[in-house]
């Protein structure tokens, strides 16, 4: 090809196989992910500021029974970074794939992992964020009583956050449109919600709900925050709750990858 | 999924002095889409570093053809070749450019930004921030959007959007860039400043171009036509050929022509309409 004239005069980049994964085109997507959010403010605020909010209402809902709010509060510290991360990313990806952006990607040089790796990356940077604020809330200022570290409150925060990127993922896949994917919302997360240990001890409950409870990746991200509310140290049930909480991650980002088709109908 | 067949293991040797292989080469080229077969065994070259126009009524399978070059349509069969390689191939992806018929980039980010994330997809890596910079600089340029470059795309209007979308394409100076009516909704002042620049690109870079577009009016501006209808290539040659073969005025009417000897052939009970 020869490149004589004027103007018109771009450089092709070097040859490049896309391989499995690659730092910079995950960062860029990261850094893209952002950047689309950061001219959206009111989502962020309303993603941020939410999680907040409940807690504080739930704290005075709770005012005479400080215990339940402990419980409570530990969980939802768990609960809140899956649902937020679950919609946004649910309704992020349907975007992708609906107008266009999608197909124009996976027709360049992007590994699938990359843009999905990216996803994660940005929606875990803001979880942090989210996780950080509604923790030290309810630490600091609203007196969660809590025994174990804070660090590992925040470590099952952002293992959630992760667990809600990557379901939120794979459900857009059967979504096809804004108003589905929000339907996904009850559909996925109420029933982790009713089963999950927020309500009622797991054991309490009949032991076929107990049984599905079990297999229900919500259930362990609340029983890790409950080893931290009653322990000082990282106890072997809190190490098996956050690697079953992660993955479980793992596994639904791997089958949402697998919904990423470069050849569609 | 794909049975492609290696069209002919001649071309495979690396490194030959030939020339090289046309920009697209089809065979027996058969799309399925549902139940329905949508390309029925096209067979057909592109050649290189010409503007080559895909034209043919909505709904004749311009778009699915295109996609299935780009290497995004499932259910292909038959021989496709881009640049050499099989359709869909990885070494592909950074030297063809691609718009979709709709516009697709990110309504919720700047024109510059939507540029630079595509720029850095395509040549990633901290080493080449410069010279991503200046193709996205100068791919904005390309489509008289530099004013415009700190708008988000959600606010721009169509025909600007589309250019956005064009641009991305322009990006990594790809070698065929497979254009879906890139010129839909634009003004005539637009629409002749992209046609020229379709030609500018063709000529300096010495990239392919196919475009498509359902206004007939577009042909002539064309190096070469591929006239479809209804899921067959009905004309396959240059504008003027096909005018003087049909002793028509316009390709509109060469279309016309044609598509009229094609169904009265078909009433003759011919096998295949296939015109050469």
């Amino acid at each position: 090809m020869t490149t004589t004239s004027t103007h018109l005069r771009p450089t092709a980049p070097p040859a490049s196989r896309a391989s499995a994964i690659n730092a910079s085109r995950t960062l860029a997507t990261a850094a893209r992910v952002l950047r689309q959010l950061r001219h959206d403010p009111r989502s962020i605020a309303l993603m941020i500021l939410v999680p907040c909010l409940m807690l504080f209402l739930l704290r005075y809902v709770f005012d005479g029974s400080p215990r339940t709010f402990d419980s409570i509060g530990a969980s939802l510290l768990g609960i809140f970074p899956l649902i937020t991360m679950f919609l946004v990313t649910s309704i992020a990806t349907l975007r992708e794939r609906t107008s266009g952006t999608l197909e124009r990607l996976l027709a360049m040089p992007l590994g699938k992992a990359d843009l999905i790796a990216g996803y994660a990356l940005a929606f875990g940077a803001l979880a942090v964020v989210q996780s950080a604020l509604a923790t030290g809330l309810a630490l600091w200022v609203l007196g969660l009583d809590v025994t174990g570290s804070p660090w590992l409150l925040l470590l099952v925060a952002l293992l959630d956050a992760l667990l809600g990127t990557a379901l939120g993922l794979f459900v857009s896949a059967f979504a096809a449109s804004e108003f589905q994917a929000v339907q996904f919302m009850p559909a996925v997360i109420f029933p982790q919600l009713l089963l999950c240990g927020l309500f009622t001890e797991r054991s309490d409950m009949h032991p076929v709900l107990e049984a599905i409870s079990n297999v229900l990746p919500m259930s362990y991200a609340v029983d890790g925050m409950n080893e931290v509310l009653r322990h000082t140290d990282m106890t072997a049930n809190f190490v098996r709750d956050a690697l079953v909480v992660a993955g479980c991650a793992l596994l639904v980002l791997a089958l949402g990858a697998a919904t990423l088709r470069r050849r569609t109908a | 999924m794909m049975n492609f067949t290696p069209g002919q293991p001649a071309r495979e040797g690396a490194g030959t002095l030939t020339e090289p292989p046309p920009a697209v080469r089809a065979g027996a080229l058969t799309v399925e889409r549902g139940p329905r077969t949508v390309l029925h065994g096209l067979d057909f070259t592109v050649p290189r570093g010409q503007i080559t126009g895909l034209l043919g009524p909505s709904g004749c399978g311009k778009s699915t053809l295109m996609r299935a070059i780009v290497g995004t349509q499932a259910k292909v069969t038959g021989t496709l070749e881009v640049l050499g390689r099989p359709a869909g191939d990885p070494s592909l992806r950074s030297r063809v450019g691609y718009v979709t018929q709709a516009p697709s980039v990110y309504d919720d980010l700047t024109i510059r930004q939507n540029l630079d994330y595509f720029a850095a997809v395509l040549d990633p890596g901290r080493a080449a921030a410069e010279r991503r910079h200046e193709n996205v600089t100068s791919a904005i340029a390309d489509v008289d959007l530099t004013s415009h470059s700190d708008a988000l795309a959600g606010n721009l209007s169509g025909g600007q959007r589309s250019r956005v979308s064009l641009a991305v394409a322009l990006l990594g100076a790809p070698e065929l860039l497979v254009l879906d009516e890139p010129t839909v909704g634009l003004d005539p002042v637009l629409r002749r400043d992209l046609w020229n620049l379709f030609h500018s690109i063709a000529a300096e870079r010495g990239a392919t171009i196919l475009v498509s577009s359902h206004v007939m009016d577009e042909a002539e501006r064309c190096h070469r036509l591929l006239l479809m209808r209804e899921g067959g290539i009905l004309a396959d040659d240059t504008p003027d050929a096909l005018r003087e073969r049909t002793h028509s005025e316009t390709v509109e009417a060469a279309f016309l022509h044609l598509v009229d000897e094609a169904v009265a052939a078909a009433a003759a009970n011919a096998p295949k309409e296939t015109a050469r």
